[in-house]
């Protein structure tokens, strides 16, 4: 039973087409990944979902609800993480925390909250002294302190260091294992991979795939490449008899050998046959990245 | 109503903590007054303000001074800083409505003008004898129709003005314009008739205070205008109003 549901979703800025035609289903429990190149549409898509934008057409149900109609009940059901929203210079964390509990009916407990999300010697920190981490922080605690039954994270890691970027993903997996279903907008194709069960790619306001990171690898850009020096001279022909190769390469004194399915043990077999040995042996996979690439044409940030 | 009063009690707290901000807006127009009560010659009757010392008549267009702050400058600035940093929209993904937050910031303002106006009248009194308002329901009335003319057109600066940066170039001039014709700079008797009398009529009406406070008595016009305004400007903001 989806918690989500979006049906031949339709937005449109005066004659910008933001999203053309936009249907995915969101799962209880799961992390369900947003991506795309900047300006695909992804940010209006969550922002129907979470009731922020009127649809042009298509529809959209969330935990049964329409977005607009019951706006009143949702706000109390599904927590919002919205892009570079910012606080008061000189309102405190734990100040923060306490007021946006005050809105819900059964709000979790803020100093308990600033615990978990690390910000416990900053309770009373000004927003204005925080990190860029620490502010993030502070925001995703804003978007879970209704204590949500769905969380909507636009923009999650952006402008965070890598360490911190790694502290909120194992945040973001221990609010998932608390039972919260999580939407993530994101462009960090790192993030998504390591995050999301299943991934949306969104391009120019469309689905382009809908699968689970492994899965969108797998049928996208199923290709892997070896790369190895070898001991002795290698004939061509032995690897490219083997039905896993698609081609062979030399840059040096190197080998480079691509192909699918079992690449990395049939050329090591044969080689092994052969008494060659394989040295500075590297495979090289198909990340999400090269399947981004090749679904929407763009290079993903970063 | 909840969430307004947290709301309200937040804000409440963060205007107290910007303390320069607060003692300049609550503070200014009294200190000038101590300033010019200090001189002995303003303090002379003198028949240009028909037998009232300077202080008596300048002290309405000291009221203006914490108005035109308040009312076009640090409410609509507040505003237009919490919109384009996302704060009211966050406050829509809640069960909060950014309009609590706009009420809770006019609330405040109305609260520091209060403050303000009344250390001008207690101090102004006490130390050197402006009497107390002669006609206080006319002073009430010159003082919630103008104060509420020029919150008006801080809201109408906050609800136009996309960005930050555009609001403060339409609060400046708003700004400067109403300390002018509010006898600020100059007072009004060196401002030529014509441009004294355009000042009756600008928010916040400084004529119907000086009226109320030591002279006749407020004219009706001026009030009537002072309501118009505040009617007109206050239902354009509510219409061009943008949370985002």
């Amino acid at each position: 039973m989806p918690v989500i549901e979006v049906t031949h979703l339709k937005k449109r800025y005066g004659d910008l087409v933001a999203v053309d035609d936009v249907s995915f289903a969101v799962e209880a429990g799961e992390i369900f990944g947003v991506l795309g190149p900047n300006g695909a549409g992804k940010t209006t898509t969550v922002e129907c979902v979470a009731g922020l934008r009127v649809p042009d057409g298509g529809g959209v149900s969330v935990l049964g609800l329409d977005p607009r109609r019951d706006a009143a009940q949702l706000r109390q059901r599904v927590g919002v993480q919205l892009q570079e929203s910012q606080l008061p210079d000189r309102l405190r964390v734990a100040e923060a925390l306490e007021l946006y509990a005050s809105f819900y009916r059964n709000p979790a407990d803020p100093a308990a909250l600033i615990d978990k999300l690390g910000l416990g010697d900053k309770r009373n920190t000004a927003y204005k002294k925080l990190s860029g981490g620490q502010k993030q922080r502070l925001s995703i605690a804003l978007a879970l302190v209704g204590n949500p039954e769905i969380a909507i994270l636009d923009e999650l890691t952006t402008g965070l260091d890598p360490q911190a970027r790694r502290d909120t993903w194992g945040l973001i997996e221990q609010v998932r294992d608390s039972g919260v279903t999580i939407v993530l907008v994101t462009h960090f194709m790192e993030e998504a991979e390591r995050l999301c069960d299943r991934v949306a790619v969104i391009d120019r306001g469309r689905v382009v795939a809908l699968d689970s990171p492994a899965g969108l690898v797998s049928t996208v850009a199923p290709e892997q490449r070896i790369r190895f020096r070898p001991s002795a001279p290698v004939d061509d022909r032995l690897l490219t008899d083997l039905p896993e190769v698609s081609a062979v390469q030399r840059t040096g004194g190197q080998v480079v050998v691509t192909g699918t399915g079992d690449l990395l043990h049939a050329v090591t077999s044969v080689l092994a046959r052969h008494q060659i040995v394989a040295a500075d042996l590297r495979l090289e996979q198909s990340t999400l990245d090269d399947a981004f690439v090749e679904l929407t044409g763009h290079r993903p940030a970063n | 109503m909840h969430a307004f009063r947290n709301i309200l009690r937040t804000e409440a707290r963060l205007y107290l903590r910007d303390l320069p901000t607060l003692l300049t807006i609550v503070g200014l127009p009294t200190m000038i007054l101590v300033v010019l009560g200090l001189i002995p010659s303003l303090r002379e009757p003198d028949p240009n303000f028909d037998g009232q010392n300077f202080v008596n008549y300048f002290a309405p267009s000291l009221l203006v001074v914490t108005l035109a702050m308040v009312g076009v400058n640090t409410m609509p600035m507040a505003l237009a800083t919490y919109r384009e940093r996302g704060v009211l929209r966050r406050l829509a993904t809640t069960p909060a409505h950014p309009g609590a937050l706009l009420a809770a910031q006019l609330v405040v303002a109305l609260a520091a003008i209060l403050a303000s106006a009344l250390l001008l009248i207690v101090v102004g009194r006490l130390a050197f004898g402006v009497p107390l308002p002669r006609h206080p329901l006319g002073f009430t009335l010159a003082f919630v129709l103008g104060t509420a003319a020029l919150l008006a057109l801080g809201l109408l600066v906050a609800a136009v003005a996309r960005t930050t940066k555009a609001a403060q170039a339409l609060a400046v001039p708003l700004f400067l314009l109403t300390m002018f014709f509010g006898g600020v700079y100059l007072p009004r008797f060196l401002l030529p008739d014509a441009v004294a009398r355009i000042g009756d009529y600008t928010p916040p009406g400084v004529q119907a205070l000086l009226d109320a406070w030591t002279g006749p008595s407020p004219q009706p016009l001026h009030l009537a205008i002072m309501a118009v305004i505040a009617v007109a400007a206050g239902a354009s903001a509510a219409k061009l109003f943008r949370w985002e």
